[in-house]
């Protein structure tokens, strides 16, 4: 499973002003691994996926991307590359269709209007939003926009994708549809890194964990060793819990 | 409800066999219009509404579909009359090729304005647009090669479609309006059909989301202006005909940028018909109001427009186009 690294952090950082978003971030990714990436609000876990995009440019440090450096690559560019994004807070396409929103993805890979159609139908069908195709996305419920983003992002072909809390909010079974989801688009071959900050999802969904706070990186590892970390424990539940 | 990638290509032809059923009936009906419109004052009407609605179409292309919100298309219109004008008064070329010229011409200052000013957000766009159409007006009116303030006069000669000068019959402007509205209304859905078409609305409705999936969000707004104006400057070419004389007031003052804007907005900002709807209200209500209230200049009837558009856009901010009962949405 754990194949060569697919995406690297060379000591990342980010500052807007005074402050720090992310501060000398390192890690790597495998090919084929789901990484989550947890840690309190505020830890600067959306600014550094949108650093992984290319929505924002780092202020110092290093990202290669199947071994080449696209620290300077701008967003549309890495999308052709292979990395596929969703959005905390959902960017549908609201005067467009379903599938016509999913179509703008898969434009990327294929000029022709009917192919493109094609693979978009294809993906919905995957994500399970086919049903749906038509609807206005601006009518969908919240569970169906974020299957939404995923879709789009999936229909241009990523080889890494990230996932933006994608399961936040959710009702439980709409949870386990959506772990569902994420396991089958690892099993397709899509490396997956995925935001969440809600524990008990992420935990037995992913192979790795990254744990941030404020801007750093204070834990990596497995689920296992994460949730037994003795400085995780202290950002996450506060050092009078482990004092006691 | 059937689904599958092979039911959403059927639906998509046959929507799309009947969109263009459609456009060949209502193109047909208004080809063979002048036959029941006798009325000279009429076909002078009609000629307008279509011409208005082949350039709202085309601004709709930039406006509408790519979301960039233009209040200077008139500088276009513009150069498309101008260069129409002048190459046919002073080097006798025929206003077919005068009007390429134009817009090819309209296309480069659309990409020449568009390289600093689309990297401006929202409302700062339109207000750029809006000033540097103004400065081409006082240029125009101070530009001596060009006649200045004084305009150029067509001359007069023989009835003739070569160089589109009839002295008293509407119906070949009827017919070649007609054709431009045909050619932008088949433009924006052709392209729209495309990639581009797809990048444009994606742009509008979301421009980082559409970045993350691939879109070339500088490069798609480029093309909308390039494309948007070649046809703007095409009908300046024709109104240039029509009209047999232009100056900068008649051809290019900021009320042909709002004119151009308004039935698109009326009738339905980023659909096909809307321009067509919006023009076939706006510009009838106009001549009427002025031929009967008196007076042009008084802009009386820019204010009616205002009362219209306000009104529509507090009871039915999609347009008149959205009145209309839907089958469902297009897939």
């Amino acid at each position: 499973m754990s194949g060569a690294a697919i995406l690297e952090l060379a000591s990342v950082s980010k500052r807007f002003e005074g402050l720090v978003a992310n501060s000398e971030v390192s890690f790597s990714v495998a090919e084929g691994e789901i990484l989550g990436l947890i840690g309190p609000n505020g830890a600067g876990k959306s600014t550094l996926f949108s650093l992984i995009a290319g929505a924002l440019v780092p202020t110092a440090g290093t990202i290669r991307f199947a071994g080449a450096d696209i620290t300077a690559l701008p967003a549309p560019e890495r999308c052709r590359q292979g990395i596929g994004r969703t959005f905390q807070v959902p960017r549908s396409f609201d005067s467009m269709s379903v599938l016509e929103n999913v179509m703008v993805g898969s434009f990327v890979r294929s000029s022709s209007s009917s192919a493109a159609r094609a693979k978009a139908a294809a993906v919905l069908e995957f994500v399970g939003l086919a049903p749906r195709a038509a609807s206005f996305a601006g009518a969908l419920t919240p569970p169906e926009k974020r299957r939404l983003e995923v879709a789009r992002a999936l229909a241009t072909e990523p080889k890494l994708l990230l996932l933006d809390e994608v399961l936040a909010g959710l009702t439980p079974a709409e949870a386990r549809a959506g772990v569902d989801l994420v396991r089958a688009i690892r099993a397709r071959g899509i490396t997956v890194v995925m935001v969440e900050h809600v524990m008990e999802i992420v935990m037995p969904l992913v192979d790795r964990a990254v744990v941030l706070d404020i801007g750093r990186v204070l834990a990596v590892g497995s689920p296992a060793e994460v949730v037994r970390n003795e400085a995780v424990i202290a950002a996450y539940l506060g050092e009078r819990h482990r004092a006691a | 409800m059937p689904h599958g990638e092979a039911a959403t290509a059927e639906s998509f032809r046959s929507a799309r066999v009947r969109r263009f059923l459609v456009a060949a009936l209502v193109f047909a009906a208004l080809a063979l219009s002048p036959l029941a419109i006798r009325s000279v004052y009429l076909q002078n009407v009609l000629v307008l509404t279509l011409l208005y609605a082949a350039v709202s179409q085309s601004w709709n292309i930039l406006g509408g579909y790519c979301g960039q919100i233009s209040l200077g298309h008139g500088l276009y219109f513009g150069i498309g009359a101008y260069a129409t004008s002048v190459l046919f008064v002073t080097w006798g070329i025929l206003p077919w090729g005068g009007m390429i010229v134009g817009g090819v011409l309209a296309v480069a200052v659309a990409l020449l304005i568009g390289y600093p000013c689309f990297r401006l957000q929202g409302h700062y766009f339109a207000i750029a647009t809006l000033v540097i159409a103004q400065s081409g007006l006082v240029l125009m009116q101070n530009w001596d090669f060009v006649g200045a303030a004084r305009g150029i006069q067509w001359p007069f000669g023989p009835d003739s479609w070569w160089t589109l000068q009839f002295a008293r019959a509407k119906t070949p402007y009827i017919e070649v309006s007609l054709a431009l509205l045909v050619a932008s209304w088949l433009a924006t859905v052709l392209i729209g059909e495309s990639r581009w078409g797809y990048w444009w609305r994606a742009v509008k409705d979301d421009a980082l989301a559409a970045e993350s999936l691939g879109v070339e969000v500088f490069r798609s707004k480029m093309a909308a202006a390039g494309v948007s104006a070649f046809f703007t400057a095409v009908g300046g070419g024709v109104y240039a005909a029509f009209l047999a004389y232009i100056d900068p007031d008649a051809v290019m003052s900021f009320r042909f940028s709002l004119l151009f804007a308004l039935p698109a907005v009326l009738g339905g900002i980023g659909t096909p018909w809307g321009p067509l709807v919006g023009a076939a209200v706006l510009v009838p209500l106009g001549e009427f109001s002025r031929s009967y209230l008196g007076g042009s200049g008084s802009g009386l009837d820019l204010v009616i427009y205002g009362a219209l558009v306000m009104a529509v856009a507090l009871a039915r901010p999609q347009g008149l186009l959205s009145l209309v009962p839907r089958r469902r949405a297009a897939p």
